[in-house]
């Protein structure tokens, strides 16, 4: 695509049968065969090929989960047990499950920071980047509903919670509350609808991913110089170029999934989830699942009034506001270059905000208590600052490396500076 | 896009040199290789996936259950539920084994007993569908039509025994089937006689 | 790019290690093999900030398994004994509703003693052709039937608090590790914080120390996962339990197999899990060596 000619060239008879009727196996071969990719996409560039995998273990594992599956109170919990139980190969098959949702969020921790780092939301890329952030939600809401299926202690303490975030506005939230719960409590409705919508969902994000990948093949991919693609040489073939890097990173990324799910499958699960769902007994402590603890931090981070807005509804608009801020990323980044190999000062922040993320998670964890909280506190400040004051002043402020004219100036001086990259 | 062109065994082309006749063999290899262990792997994941349908551990452990028949008279019969399905047991009448032992074998549809206790091949007698010498009087049947798995009726049909009202298959007193549609005698499960009274099945 | 691959690789670990923090609840030092003492252990950095205490008081001791590890297996003989003190001691207050005794095959046990070992107990079945339940002997597809009818009932005779069902308890508790002990703990694949906790629990009953008020028909144990002493009684005493295999008819060898026990109990596939995920790895490992190597070939011919 990107004004390509198809070169796509049927050889059999059948393939031109095919081709002049519906010329799938052209739309395929011209996007995932023959599509031109930058000639130095590095390893950060596969993460997208490890989502698409994760997407389909969680598919498939999940719908034949479901074949065993009972969402109904009194039986939910035993279900998931005769799963691990009796099921032939079910321990595998929900193990899979469970722990593919903790690496389906690695994996899209590491691409959004891989976007964030090469600037890949700048235009033309908006509804790109925009299409991202609303599967990032798809994802997160499917991963609670999720979570809430097994019907352990900590499946209804997380249902009740995070509706109870519902309740933190005024007016309208105890009734939106209800209307999501089907009750006055988490009970069989919500477990029923949560069940719908987990199973839904996740073909939601698949047809969302179709557009998302629509849009990149419009656009084209970024690269780590943040360069245009301006002649032939600058690219080389999708497969087998691109298609062997993204095997070779998915296959290490499989290496690092399949100790999780055969060497210590519940690590990254709470033990009180495997205590059967009580509504009169609230655990010591509920944490949310871990990809969702930087946000739990931020939401316990409002400890204070402001004016009218009190610090129940206060955390619940940071909190939100924390997702709902990354759809105007486009236009907050001030910057006319794109990638932060030339942007020093950029690259800094960056970390800084990878550290913060990753200190608010731990944060997100701890009790809500003492110093816990003044650190949330200036986490959050630095969250909601990287957006909306580094990003728009470094922009105007900051000077830029001098960056290359051409992707393929930028491979050979690499080449003739450093090591030559035989690999 | 031409020079990039895709297929593996033009990868070695630029290389068509003095040594080039090797290299692209051991390369060949090596993608083969890849390949078939990528193929290995697709097919060893997928074994769970369908395993996972097969009757679980828990369905496989209800094999066998136990009935007491101590209240039942000639002329009457129970229908237990095992495996999922109906079994009738049946104290039959006199007039019904006399029934049963009057038809000749070649004019059975089905003459194989289709008795789970008895060799594959033990011909439909009276005898060999019943519960044997002895307890003849005693029958032992999953209750599922043998054309399309409805439950029969019982003591109904053209020969007295039992008619599956779904496609009009007509059974006789010992559950032969003699008209319509299915193809076998109702099957006897594995049972035996506990004590006089109590029949454990499965 | 090399230096921004980096990145982003530790960039993927600190990931890993923020993923971890999931189950952490509290900060403590770990406990080495050594219990630590009382106020040390007790002392996390938690504490230091808020006035609410934080349990359990000392951390779990780090046993030997034999299920612990790559290759890890159960002894079976340990499993044995652990079925006789949960049948002889636990299962008087504490049910095991998801165990059958089908399952219990995998004790090394045959058809027929564990038909035998099922014909023990009587579950109520029904109803019959009258209407009525009734009781009957288990058979094998039978799981363990409850102590209590029903949990109000335990609820009732055990002080209002129902004594937790065994079935998973091993994967149920754990307490929590620590940084920079859960980051160790992703590459040495720790996963036996449910059975350390049940044997330091089992093992750990003691006077409360000189100031220490303990609620009455509480139990003073500083392993306690949620306050500094529990409803329960010490239910394991040396010689309570006659072993056939002369195993030392002590309370720590008790505690450990019951442990061993209920890990079993919770994790019925782990032996298989073990096996088949070594397998896995062994052939992942393979393929990634072998993409690698096409990937190599492919980009050597390109870079001309």
């Amino acid at each position: 695509m990107s004004g390509e000619h198809s070169t796509y060239t049927p050889t059999s008879g059948i393939e031109r049968w095919v081709d002049s009727r519906l010329p799938l196996p052209r739309m395929l071969h011209d996007s995932f065969i023959s599509y031109p990719v930058p000639r130095n996409l590095n390893y950060a560039y596969t993460f997208g090929a490890m989502l698409s995998v994760m997407l389909l273990v969680q598919i498939v594992t999940g719908v034949v989960l479901a074949m065993h599956y009972a969402a109904e109170t009194t039986v939910a919990f035993n279900s998931v047990e005769k799963i691990m139980r009796d099921v032939n190969h079910g321990w595998l098959l929900r193990y899979m499950h469970a722990n593919g949702a903790s690496f389906f969020f690695i994996a899209v921790y590491l691409h959004i920071a891989r976007g964030l780092y090469y600037g890949s939301y700048k235009a033309p890329r908006e509804i790109l980047w925009i299409l991202g952030v609303v599967i990032y939600l798809l994802m997160m809401a499917t991963g609670f509903m999720g979570y809430v299926l097994p019907w352990g202690q900590m499946s209804f303490w997380g249902a009740t919670v995070i509706t109870g975030f519902f309740s933190a506005f005024p007016l309208v939230g105890e009734w939106i509350q209800q209307f999501l719960l089907g009750g006055f409590a988490v009970d069989n409705p919500t477990l029923n609808r949560f069940f719908a919508l987990h199973y839904l969902l996740p073909f939601m994000i698949a047809g969302v991913v179709i557009l998302h990948i629509w849009a990149l093949h419009v656009t084209g991919q970024t690269n780590p110089t943040g360069i245009e693609i301006k002649t032939k040489t600058d690219t080389v073939a999708f497969t087998p170029y691109a298609t062997l890097k993204d095997a070779l990173g998915v296959s290490v990324f499989l290496i690092v999934f399949a100790w999780f799910i055969f060497y210590m499958p519940n690590y990254l699960g709470h033990p009180d989830n495997y205590i059967p769902a009580n509504s009169l007994k609230t655990p010591a402590h509920i944490v949310p699942e871990w990809y969702y603890l930087p946000f739990y931090a931020m939401l316990r981070a409002i400890t204070f009034n402001v004016g009218p807005i009190d610090s129940k509804l206060g955390g619940v608009l940071v909190m939100f506001g924390a997702i709902i801020i990354l759809f105007f990323l486009p236009w907050l980044d001030t910057s006319k270059v794109r990638s932060a190999v030339y942007r020093p000062w950029y690259k800094l922040f960056f970390w800084l905000f990878v550290a913060n993320a990753i200190l608010l998670g731990w944060l997100g964890s701890r009790p809500a208590e003492g110093l816990y909280v003044i650190l949330s506190q200036l986490g959050t400040l630095y969250y909601f600052g990287f957006f909306l004051v580094i990003m728009p002043v470094l922009g105007l402020v900051e000077t830029p490396k001098r960056i290359p004219n051409s992707i393929t100036e930028a491979v050979l001086e690499k080449r003739s500076g450093g090591s030559p990259a035989t690999v | 896009m031409s020079e990039h062109q895709t297929s593996a065994n033009k990868m070695g082309a630029p290389h068509a040199g003095p040594d080039g006749e090797r290299e692209p063999t051991r390369r060949d290899f090596l993608f083969l290789t890849t390949g078939m262990a990528g193929a290995v792997g697709v097919a060893a994941v997928a074994w769970p996936f369908i395993d996972q349908m097969r009757p679980d551990a828990s369905t496989l452990a209800l094999a066998s259950i136990e009935v007491d028949v101590s209240s039942l008279q000639p002329g009457m019969s129970l229908t237990a539920k095992w495996r999922g399905k109906p079994i009738f047991i049946r104290n039959r009448t006199p007039k019904e084994i006399e029934e049963a032992n009057a038809v000749a074998l070649a004019d059975l549809k089905d003459p194989v007993a289709r008795n789970a206790n008895l060799p594959a091949d033990a011909q439909a007698s009276d005898l060999d569908r019943s519960a044997g010498q002895g307890k003849e009087n005693w029958i032992v049947m999953i209750g599922s039509c043998t054309h399309l798995g409805c439950v029969p009726l019982g003591q109904a049909g053209d020969f007295g025994g039992w008619f599956c009202p779904c496609h009009g298959s007509h059974y006789d007193t010992a559950g032969r089937i003699r008209k319509g549609p299915a193809p076998q005698n109702l099957a006897v499960p594995t049972f035996s006689f506990v004590s006089d009274t109590v029949i454990k099945i499965g | 790019m090399k230096r921004v691959l980096s990145g982003l690789l530790s960039l993927a670990l600190l990931a890993g290690a923020g993923a971890a923090i999931a189950q952490e609840n509290h900060p403590a030092q770990q406990g080495a093999a050594a219990p630590a003492s009382g106020e040390h252990a007790g002392g996390g950095e938690a504490e230091a900030h808020g006035g609410t205490p934080h349990f359990p008081i000392k951390k779990p001791a780090q046993m030997a398994w034999t299920f612990a590890g790559l290759f890890g297996h159960y002894d079976k003989a340990q499993l044995q004994r652990g079925l006789k003190v949960y049948t002889e001691v636990c299962s008087a207050c504490h049910s095991m509703n998801l165990v059958s005794f089908r399952t219990l095959k995998g004790l090394g046990y045959s058809d027929a003693q564990v038909k035998a070992f099922a014909a023990n107990y009587e579950v109520q079945d029904g109803p019959n052709a009258e209407g009525e339940m009734y009781t009957r002997k288990a058979l094998p597809s039978d799981h363990f039937p409850s102590p209590f009818p029903n949990p109000e009932a335990a609820a009732a005779a055990n002080n209002g608090a129902a004594p937790p069902d065994m079935s998973l308890l091993a994967k149920a508790r754990g307490i929590e590790r620590g940084f920079p002990t859960f980051v160790f703990d992703i590459f040495t694949q720790y996963q036996e914080g449910g059975p350390d906790y049940i044997h330091a629990l089992l093992t750990g009953y003691e006077n409360p120390p000189a100031g220490v008020e303990v609620a009455p028909g509480t139990h003073y144990n500083p392993y306690f996962a949620n306050a500094a002493a529990l409803a329960m009684a010490k239910p394991l005493n040396d010689g309570q339990v006659t072993y056939d295999d002369g195993a030392p008819a002590t309370l720590d060898q008790y505690s450990r197999d019951v442990a061993a026990f209920l890990m079993w109990a919770a994790e019925p596939h782990l032996e298989e899990r073990k096996r088949t995920g070594f397998m896995v790895m062994i052939f992942l490992v393979i393929f990634t060596g072998l993409i690698f190597l096409t990937k190599r070939a492919v980009y050597a011919a390109k870079e001309h």
